[in-house]
């Protein structure tokens, strides 16, 4: 997975604040967490010299677009719907006692992971510990896939 | 609609699927490799043929009728996709040909599930792994890959009525096997990785363990451990897969006496991780009739052998009737000359390389799908279901041999 140091040395490290943040590292890690795009950078986008930081962050960047506002990125093609992580995450299991937490496929409609045509997929993402500012870094569903098929950003 | 699924011996039971038009358009719960029976419903289907021509459905079997009636000694092989229902029609069968029957049970899971049967080796039910187990051992198997929701549906993921927490603490897993597995990866600490055909000296270093002596292989402080854990355990479970069934084949003895020794101070059982949705139940029914499991003979009385087995009857038998099962793709090439010398029947819903080269080929309806039954799980509990595509013009396993021996 991509690091906040790998993002660093892709931008134009110059601290120029034009993004509205004071560093380039503060730049870097706002990439991360979603609350900025690679466009916010002026100069990354307008001059020249930084075109090739330029593509190689868009890349970079481009699995973090696709993840939930968890931060969780589901490869679709690793993932063979094992359920592994349905029936091990904590939220799944105490809002469904008698399905997930037995085994089974979710039989309420309050499920985080759900396998939906042999991939699995995320649902309610405000049901999850990782959700809003007061998360807990819980990686139930990411230290239980055989597959390496989904992680956090 | 709640559907059953055939894709593996888990017959996963809790299956959602909805239709669009007719066709599947969004199934729940169901792995990739269950997705791949279902989805097969729209590919490479079979149809009825005679000597690589089309022909009509009643000729097909008429004709397959005839060719086992000219046999001397006909072979019967598959049978572990098919029904309960279908296997006992196709023993009767045999019964009344005088035929060669065995499955795919004697090149893959045969010698564990003998001793199981016989009771030689101590088993349970997977509900009872879900909410007794607290040890689990996957020995020379893989299920991330060959039955994707074992972990999650039964042994080490979901808590069970004496294991509320889980694999978190409850309960501890290891995996034994030639290489670091997928499912080995999830073991972290657990994992043992042996040499290949390594797996019987390892396990005479375990069983050193449990005499109080020092292990000969690995890193001794860790077995030792490991053993002590064993013996400490309320209930462990061993799932053996085709990795020790290959490596350890005609040297189970020893699993017998780890199991026996380990079971004078706990409780461990085994369940041969076993691939075919039903082989299980064609073993079990052939083992109550004839009181072996494969590989038999009905020509002369009840023989039994190794003789009988596909391998060896494919160059003695003079016919073959080969059901839900593609011997031509999966053995070495040798049995593939044989076969091809002989006239052979396929009885399958999807084109294989074995109906390629047949004389007559039945096209059949999916069983779980379109065709209901019943089958055994990989532990033995039987799982009735019923179809989802009720209106197919296809004839279940049961309704071609039932006009099979019809016209015998």
């Amino acid at each position: 997975m991509l690091s906040v140091m790998e993002i660093y040395q892709l931008t134009p490290k110059t601290n120029c604040k034009k993004c509205g943040l004071p560093t380039c590292m503060a730049f870097a890690v706002a990439l991360l967490g979603k609350e900025k795009k690679v466009n916010d950078c002026p100069p990354l986008m307008e001059e020249a010299k930084y075109q090739a930081k330029r593509e190689k962050l868009m890349e970079a960047m481009a699995p973090i677009e696709g993840a939930s506002e968890t931060g969780l990125i589901i490869h679709e093609d690793k993932c063979y719907g094992c359920g592994n992580c349905v029936v091990a995450c904590p939220v799944n299991v105490a809002n469904d006692p008698k399905g997930s937490a037995l085994g089974f496929g979710p039989t309420n409609d309050k499920a985080i992971l759900i396998v939906e045509d042999g991939i699995v997929k995320c649902l309610n993402v405000e049901e999850c510990r990782r959700f809003g500012p007061n998360k807990i870094l819980c990686n139930a569903c990411t230290a239980t896939c055989p597959s390496k098929a989904i992680e956090f950003v | 609609m709640m559907a059953i699924c055939t894709g593996c011996s888990l017959l996963c039971e809790d299956i959602e699927v909805d239709f669009n038009e007719g066709k599947i358009s969004t199934t729940k719960n169901l792995c990739r490799k269950g997705l791949g029976r279902y989805r097969s419903m729209y590919t490479e289907r079979a149809i009825p043929r005679i000597d690589g021509r089309e022909a009509g459905l009643d000729d097909a079997i008429s004709r397959a009728a005839g060719l086992l009636k000219e046999a001397k000694r006909p072979l019967l092989f598959g049978w572990s996709n098919s029904t309960l229902e279908a296997q006992s029609a196709g023993l009767d069968l045999a019964q009344k040909l005088g035929a060669v029957i065995d499955d795919t049970s004697s090149f893959c899971q045969g010698e564990l599930l003998e001793m199981v049967l016989k009771g030689e080796l101590p088993s349970c039910t997977l509900d009872d792994v879900r909410n007794y187990a607290d040890m689990i051992f996957y020995w020379g198997s893989d299920p991330s890959n060959s039955h994707p929701r074992h972990m999650s549906r039964f042994s080490y993921y979901p808590r069970g009525e004496k294991r509320q927490r889980g694999y978190d603490e409850d309960r501890r897993a290891y995996a034994i096997d030639v290489r670091l597995s997928p499912t080995a990866s999830m073991m972290k600490e657990g994992f043992f990785k042996v040499a290949p055909g390594g797996d019987a000296s390892f396990m005479e270093s375990m069983l050193a363990a449990l005499g109080g002596k020092i292990p000969r292989l690995q890193d001794k402080k860790k077995v030792i451990a490991m053993v002590n854990a064993m013996k400490r355990a309320e209930f462990g479970a061993i799932f053996p897969g085709l990795g020790l069934a290959y490596s350890m084949k005609g040297r189970m003895d020893i699993l017998k006496r780890l199991v026996d020794g380990l079971n004078e101070t706990s409780k461990f059982s085994v369940i041969p991780m076993v691939g075919h949705f039903n082989m299980r139940g064609f073993n079990q029914m052939l083992f109550e009739k004839t009181g072996f499991i494969n590989r038999v003979s009905f020509a002369d009385g009840v023989e039994h052998g190794p003789e009988e087995s596909i391998i060896d009857a494919s160059k003695s038998c003079d016919a073959a009737l080969v059901i839900g099962s593609d011997p031509i793709s999966a053995l070495p090439g040798g049995l593939a000359r044989s076969l091809a010398k002989i006239p052979t029947i396929v009885i399958d819903p999807h084109r294989t390389l074995t109906s390629e080269l047949a004389q007559v080929t039945i096209p059949s309806a999916l069983s779980g799908m379109e065709a209901g039954g019943s089958a055994l799980r990989m532990d033995g509990v039987r799982i009735e279901f019923e179809p989802i595509v009720p209106e197919n013009d296809l004839l279940p396993d049961l309704e071609i041999l039932k006009r099979i021996a019809e016209a015998v």
